[in-house]
């Protein structure tokens, strides 16, 4: 089953009096759990194609389809739907509630979907153990490191167990050892649970965990590349 | 409904995020509550005191007389029904209290001055319980029965006529002949009241007694009645009309006295654009708080946006921010309006300007009131503006995009 389709996705950004081409005619098909890296240098449009799967910027041309749902036609209010039920993100910047805890944060998506309370407590304390903060859960964003706060970035992604995780730069503030645990903590959901993993970033080490390695430039796919995990 | 308690969590957190800015808005909010809620207890009360003095005066609730009465109030135009039909017709009608009376116009005349007066012929014991007049602090004694024989004035009128308790003044009056009816009276007593006007205007005499000196026999000039609100006095009006043909007059004391009548409406719109005007002055300082809130939080509303949540809750959690604002701010100063006007609630002493007070019917002594009407309007109007006012940056926060916002800088 494809978990991504993207057909010909063209997307153009005006900065000034210039126009940047984004992507540029761009298709790729990601199955489902599939575990793929996105590499470009900056600029490239990895982002952008991680908010075009996600359903964040719809592009300008082409078509995206997500579990099988054609994305670029939906109204605003079905595109947030499809993102609580099926995508778990993980922004470039940690992107918590600065006035929720670490558990809050990470209950937040389940509250939105409607999980029972007691539930949601068990869940998000069981993953906060999972991304090793268990004894961190009522501290609030201002009070935790930022690796502390980037665990509790992913635990929030991928709590309800969606069915495609879309990354960007999710170790870039993130020590080694710390790194090497989150990818193994993603590469165990791809494994046991067939999480689609979709991962822009530029560590090699990140690079190493992925099955599928897309390098990307000016908005193209220039080489699409499959390998055996680490 | 689901996400009411996240969004009650996030509003009451976001609202303490810059608890400077929100004490600030607080106080504001507060003092601002306040000063309508104590304006009005203060308004309140003196135009209660003012209707209440001008009711007990004269026209009480509803009164019934001659139709012809409130154009030509003389002698002539009198209500025909002596006090037993009375008595008979309204023996279950369930009044607080009524009460007929004379009321003509008339001279006083002591050894020294002579002054135009009301005259009224009153049963004192069927008035005793709505008149102005406290009988307890009559200098001298009241009058006791409507045989009585005596006169009580106010004490500004025995000043202005060089008399006192004991002595004899002559009243003078006009009969329905057009004949001069006068007697001799004694000063029984001397009233006082929060008006000065109405201890020189007035003068009491048993009813009984007025009815011989204007040889009116068992008629009287008017009936007063009194129901339980002078604010609602529909109920009195229908019972008082059901007993009367189109013989007899039944009006409402706002038709008796217009000015007293005008003086309420005036007073209950007064109010209304007083807490208005409050309110838009909070206005601005509201939206300017809620404004600085949601921008200053753009990039975690992009966050909660891409994460799922509807435009509507984000409209929602604005809103309820800004609601919650208002009820803090506005229970605070419900507090202060409470602590402050209930110590003064045995009244306030203006008598420095008591003569610009009687000029329009009040007393020199406020008594603020505090009416949980007027608490109600003040909060729900403030609650309703507030709302509106919270409707446009709640409405710009739910329409930005998830990615432009997040991407913030």
């Amino acid at each position: 089953m494809t978990a991504v389709r993207c057909v010909d996705i063209c997307k153009t950004y005006r900065q000034g009096d210039q126009d940047i081409k984004a992507l540029d005619h761009l298709s790729i098909d990601i199955e489902k759990g599939d575990f793929v890296c996105l590499m470009s240098p900056s600029g490239g449009g990895k982002t952008t194609l991680l908010n075009a799967i996600g359903g964040l910027d719809i592009p300008d041309s082409g078509e995206v389809w997500v579990a099988e749902q054609r994305i670029d036609q939906m109204s605003k209010g079905q595109l947030a739907d499809l993102r609580l039920a099926n995508v778990g993100f993980v922004f470039q910047a940690y992107n918590l509630i600065p006035v929720l805890t670490a558990q809050e944060n990470v209950e937040f998506v389940m509250q939105v979907q409607g999980v029972p309370a007691k539930e949601r407590r068990s869940k998000s304390l069981a993953i906060l153990e999972e991304v090793g903060l268990r004894d961190l859960e009522d501290r609030r964003p201002a009070e935790m490191s930022g690796g502390q706060q980037q665990r509790v970035a992913v635990a929030r992604a991928i709590v309800s167990r969606p069915e495609l995780v879309l990354a960007d730069e999710p170790t870039a503030n993130l020590d080694s050892r710390t790194s090497d645990e989150l990818m193994e903590l993603f590469t165990e959901l791809n494994t046991n649970h067939s999480t689609t993993f979709v991962i822009a970033t530029h560590d090699q080490r990140v690079q190493r965990y992925a099955k599928r390695l897309v390098r990307m430039r000016d908005g193209r796919i220039v080489d699409d590349i499959e390998q055996h995990a680490a | 409904m689901r996400m009411l308690p996240v969004l009650i969590r996030l509003a009451w957190r976001y609202l303490w995020r810059n608890h400077r800015r929100t004490i600030v808005m607080l106080s504001a909010i507060s003092i601002g509550a306040w000063a309508m809620i104590f304006m009005t207890a203060l308004t309140r009360g003196m135009v209660d005191q003012m209707i209440t003095d001008g009711i007990s005066v004269l026209p009480g609730h509803v009164q019934l007389h001659n139709p012809e009465y409130l154009d030509d109030p003389s002698i002539t135009n009198r209500v025909s029904l002596t006090d037993a039909d009375l008595a008979t017709r309204y023996a279950d009608a369930g009044f607080e209290a009524w009460a007929s009376r004379v009321r003509v116009p008339a001279v006083i005349t002591s050894e020294r001055e002579s002054r135009g007066v009301t005259l009224l012929g009153i049963d004192p014991m069927a008035e005793r319980d709505f008149s102005f007049v406290d009988y307890d602090q009559v200098d001298g004694r009241f009058l006791e029965s409507p045989d009585d024989t005596g006169v009580v004035i106010g004490a500004k009128l025995a000043d202005t006529l060089d008399t006192e308790v004991g002595k004899r003044i002559v009243l003078m009056s006009q009969d329905p002949d057009n004949e001069i009816a006068d007697r001799g009276f004694r000063v029984v007593g001397l009233f006082h009241a929060n008006m000065e006007t109405y201890e020189d205007t007035y003068a009491f005499i048993g009813k009984k007694t007025a009815q011989k000196m204007l040889r009116i026999g068992d008629t009287t000039t008017e009936v007063v009645f009194f129901g339980d609100d002078y604010r609602n006095v529909e109920p009195t009006y229908e019972k008082v009309a059901a007993a009367v043909d189109d013989s007899m007059r039944v009006s409402r004391w706002t038709e008796v006295d217009t000015y007293l009548g005008t003086m309420l409406s005036v007073m209950d719109g007064f109010m209304l654009i007083w807490v208005i005007v409050i309110f838009l002055a909070l206005s601005f300082g509201l939206v300017n708080t809620l404004v600085m809130a949601v921008f200053e939080r753009v990039r975690e509303i992009g966050l909660m946006l891409a994460l799922g949540m509807k435009p509507a809750s984000i409209l929602g959690q604005i809103i309820i921010e800004s609601m919650m604002l208002l009820a803090v701010g506005l229970l605070i100063g419900d507090a202060l309006a409470w602590l402050t006007v209930k110590p003064l609630e045995s009244g306030i002493d203006i008598s420095v300007v008591a003569k610009g007070m009687e000029m329009f019917g009040a007393s020199s002594v406020l008594y603020p009131k505090l009416h949980m009407d007027d608490v109600i309007l003040s909060n729900v109007v403030v609650l309703i503006l507030g709302f509106l006012a919270s409707l446009s940056p709640a409405w710009r926060a739910s329409r930005y995009e998830p990615v432009e916002a997040i991407t913030k800088v």
